[in-house]
C-alpha cells in the first residue's frame, strides 16, 4: 500500500508539472530572444481545444498532439505579426492574445463539451516499470512526459552550447548590435515566438489528452500564468525551470494529500503553499544579483524597429 | 491567475447580447462559469433557455459568462442594470455583496441572487436545498462503499458547502455509523485539472467513492479510470462516467425562473427568500445507476420521505464535530442556522477552514 501510494503520488506530480514545464520552456526561449509574450495562457488553451478536437475527430491521439502544436504556432504567429512586423506593444498584444485564446477556444470547443476524449496512453517498458518506487515514474509514463525532459536538455544545450543559441541570446540582449552585425533580428524572433507557441500548444494538448481527457472551457485555469512566472523566478535558466515546475507540482499534489490525511493546517494556507514555496526557492537559488542581471535578456519586451 | 480572471471578465463583457426592442421584458443572467461547464452554470443556462421557450416573444434574455466573484462581478451586474435589464439573476454565492450594492443604485431593477442570505426591497434571494440530495448520496455511499470511506472534493468553506458535507455524513452514518469522510478543499469552483488531482489524491489514499462540490467533470473521469464510483454535481455527468456515476444532484432552475419573471411582468413580484428543495422540484436526482436494486430502493424511499416532509436531514440527535450537542432528539435545525452553518457535525475528518 505504502509503495503503491508513493508510486501514484510521483505519477500525479509528473502529470501536474509537465504542462507547466513545457509551456515555461517555450516562453524561456521566446524571452531569451528579447520578446515578452504574455499570451501563454491563450496559446495553451487553443492547444488544448485543438488537441482534443484533433484526437476526437481522427480517433488518433497523435493527430491531437500535432493539432495542438499547430494551434499554438498559429496563435503565436498572430502575435508575431503584430509585435515583430508592425512593432505593437508586446505586453498589450500578449494580454489580448490570452483573451482571444480563451474566447476562441470556447467557440471552437462548443461541440466538444461533454464528449469523451481520446487518451494518449502511457508507454510501457515492461520489466523496467517493476523497479520499486521509481519504475513507473521513469519508464511507464505518457510520451509527452519524456518529450518534456528531452525539451529541457535540448533547450539548455541549444542556448548555451551552440552558435545558433548564442545568436538567439545576442538578439535578446542587444537587438541593435545584432542588427549591426547583419543578423536578421525579426526572423530570429519569429522563430523563437513560433517555438514558444508550439510548446504552449503541446502543453495545452497534454491537458486535454493526458491530464484530463476532456474539453472544458478555460481548462488551463491559469497554468499559462504560472509558466510565465516560473521563467522569471528561474532567472531564464532551463534546469531551474525544471526544478521550479516540479516543485510547484510536487507541493500542489503534496498539499492535497496532506488534506486527505487530515493534517491540521488551514487549507487556504496549504493551497497557497505551491506559489509560496516555488517563489521562495527560486528566489533563493537566483539570489546572486550579478548572475541574475547577466541572465536577464536586456532587450526583453522592447520592440525592435530598424532605422534603416 | 488574477490577471486571467480580470481578462475573462473583460472578455465576458463583450459577449453580452445586442440591445433589444423596448417592449420586451429583459431578464439578464450573470454566470460564474461557462455555460457549457457540464455542471453548475450549465444548469442555470438550461433554466434561462426554458424561460425563452415558455414565455416566448414577451421576454428577452441575456447572459454574461465567466464573471469572477468579487469586484469584477459588480461591474458586470452594473453594466446589465444600465443596459436596460429589468431583472437580473446573479447565480453564485460570491455575487451576493456586489448584487446588494448595485441594487441600491438601481431601485427600479429587480435582482435575484442565488444561494446567498441578503435581501433588499428589490433583491430576492433564492436557493436550493442541495443538502437534501447530498443526504441521499451519503446513504448510497455507505451502502456501496466496500472500504467505508468516501472522499469529498470541496470548493470553499461557505455555509452551502458545509451543509452538503454535513448532510452527506449524516446520511452515510444513518446506514453505517462508522462511515468516514475525507474532505479536500481545492479553493476553486472550476479547475478540471486540480479537481482531478484532488480526486487522484483521495483515490490513492484508499477512498472508493468520490463526491464533489466543484463544477467540472474532472473527478468523475478520474473515478472512471480508477474503477471507483462517484456522484455527479449540478448536472447529470453520466457521459463522463457511464459505469461510474451512481446518481447526481440535478439543479432544475427553469420553473423557478419562469415563475419569477412572470411575476415581475405582472407586477406581482415581491422581495422574498425562497429556499426550495426536492419537494418543490428545484432539485432533482439523476437516475440511480450502477448500484444493486436494494440500494436503489433505499435511495428512492429516502427521496420520497424527503419530498413528503417526513424526513428532514438535519434532525437531532446531532452532535457537533467537537462532541458538543447541537440538536436534541427530534429537534430540526431552523433555516437561519443552516444558512449560516459554520461547523462540521461529528464524523467528519479534518478541520473546517475559517
Amino acid at each position: 500500500m505504502e509503495h503503491e501510494l508513493i508510486v501514484n503520488v510521483l505519477l500525479t506530480i509528473a502529470t501536474a508539472s509537465t504542462p507547466l514545464l513545457i509551456a515555461a520552456m517555450g516562453e524561456l526561449v521566446v524571452e531569451r530572444s528579447g520578446v515578452l509574450n504574455l499570451g501563454v495562457e491563450g496559446m495553451m488553451v487553443i492547444g488544448a481545444v485543438c488537441g482534443f478536437g484533433g484526437a476526437a475527430l481522427s480517433g488518433n491521439p497523435w493527430v491531437g498532439v500535432l493539432a495542438g502544436i499547430s494551434g499554438g504556432v498559429l496563435a503565436s504567429l498572430l502575435f508575431g505579426v503584430l509585435t515583430l512586423s508592425i512593432a505593437t506593444n508586446q505586453v498589450a498584444t500578449g494580454l489580448s492574445l490570452t483573451l482571444l485564446g480563451l474566447g476562441l477556444s470556447g467557440l471552437l470547443g462548443e461541440s466538444f463539451v461533454g464528449q469523451a476524449g481520446v487518451k494518449l496512453s502511457a508507454v510501457d517498458m515492461g520489466p523496467l516499470t517493476e523497479i520499486p518506487y521509481v519504475g513507473r515514474f521513469l519508464f511507464g509514463q505518457d510520451p509527452i512526459f519524456y518529450l518534456s525532459l528531452l525539451l529541457v536538455a535540448c533547450v539548455s544545450w541549444f542556448l548555451f552550447r551552440t552558435r545558433a543559441g548564442l545568436v538567439l541570446r545576442a538578439v535578446g540582449d542587444s537587438h541593435d548590435s545584432a542588427h549591426a552585425l547583419g543578423l536578421s533580428v525579426v526572423k530570429i524572433r519569429y522563430a523563437a515566438v513560433a517555438f514558444g507557441g508550439a510548446c504552449a500548444g503541446l502543453a495545452g494538448a497534454h491537458l486535454s489528452l493526458v491530464y484530463t481527457t476532456q474539453w472544458v472551457e478555460n481548462m488551463t485555469a491559469g497554468r499559462g500564468w504560472i509558466a510565465l512566472a516560473l521563467v522569471v523566478f528561474a532567472s531564464w535558466r532551463p534546469w531551474r525551470v525544471l526544478a521550479g515546475a516540479y516543485l510547484f507540482g510536487g507541493v500542489t499534489i503534496g498539499q492535497l494529500h496532506a488534506q486527505a490525511f487530515g493534517v491540521a493546517v488551514p487549507s487556504q494556507l496549504l493551497s497557497a503553499l505551491p506559489y509560496l514555496a516555488t517563489i521562495v526557492v527560486l528566489v533563493l537559488i537566483s539570489r546572486n544579483k550579478r548572475l541574475t542581471i547577466l541572465n536577464t535578456p536586456a532587450c526583453l519586451g522592447r520592440p525592435f524597429v530598424p532605422n534603416r | 491567475m488574477k490577471k486571467s480572471l480580470l481578462g475573462l471578465a473583460a472578455l465576458a463583457m463583450l459577449s453580452v447580447g445586442p440591445a433589444q426592442a423596448a417592449d420586451k421584458f429583459k431578464a439578464c443572467f450573470v454566470y460564474v462559469g461557462s455555460k457549457t461547464d457540464g455542471g453548475w452554470t450549465q444548469a442555470h443556462d438550461i433554466g434561462r433557455m426554458e424561460v425563452e421557450t415558455a414565455l416566448g416573444e414577451t421576454v428577452e434574455t441575456a447572459f454574461v459568462e465567466n464573471v469572477a466573484e468579487g469586484p469584477d462581478a459588480e461591474r458586470a451586474i452594473e453594466r446589465f442594470a444600465r443596459s436596460g435589464c429589468k431583472m437580473i439573476f446573479t447565480t453564485s454565492f460570491g455575487f451576493m455583496d456586489p448584487t446588494i450594492k448595485v441594487a441600491e443604485r438601481f431601485p427600479d431593477v429587480l435582482f435575484e441572487h442565488a444561494t446567498g442570505y441578503k435581501n433588499a426591497a428589490n433583491v430576492t434571494s433564492y436557493n436550493s436545498r442541495f443538502y437534501e440530495g447530498r443526504y441521499i448520496l451519503g446513504q448510497i455511499a455507505a451502502k456501496v462503499s466496500e472500504k467505508g470511506v468516501a472522499g469529498y472534493i470541496a470548493s470553499f468553506p461557505i455555509p452551502e458547502v458545509v451543509q452538503g458535507i454535513n448532510a452527506f455524513v449524516l446520511g452515510a452514518q444513518s446506514v453505517n455509523p462508522d462511515f468516514k469522510l475525507k474532505v479536500v478543499w481545492v479553493n476553486t469552483w472550476f479547475d478540471a485539472g486540480k479537481e482531478a488531482d484532488a480526486a487522484k489524491a483521495l483515490a490513492d489514499q484508499g477512498v472508493d467513492i468520490l463526491t464533489q462540490h466543484t463544477d467540472s467533470t474532472g473527478p468523475m473521469q478520474v473515478a472512471a479510470e480508477r474503477g471507483i464510483k462517484a456522484f455527479g454535481q449540478a448536472s447529470d455527468m453520466i457521459a463522463a462516467g457511464p459505469e461510474t456515476q451512481l446518481t447526481a444532484i440535478l439543479d432544475t432552475w427553469g420553473p423557478y425562473y419562469i415563475k419569477r419573471i412572470q411575476a415581475a411582468m405582472d407586477g406581482s413580484w415581491e422581495s422574498t427568500s425562497t429556499w426550495d428543495g426536492l419537494a418543490e422540484g428545484i432539485l432533482d436526482m439523476a437516475p440511480y445507476t450502477n448500484m444493486p436494486d436494494d440500494v436503489k430502493a433505499m435511495a428512492e424511499a429516502t427521496e420520497a420521505a424527503i419530498i413528503s416532509g417526513e424526513l428532514k436531514p438535519f434532525t437531532g440527535p446531532i452532535k457537533k464535530q467537537d462532541g458538543s450537542d447541537w440538536l436534541a432528539d427530534g429537534e430540526a435545525a431552523d433555516d437561519g442556522t443552516l444558512l449560516g452553518l459554520g461547523f462540521f457535525v461529528e464524523g467528519v475528518d479534518g478541520e473546517l477552514p475559517n
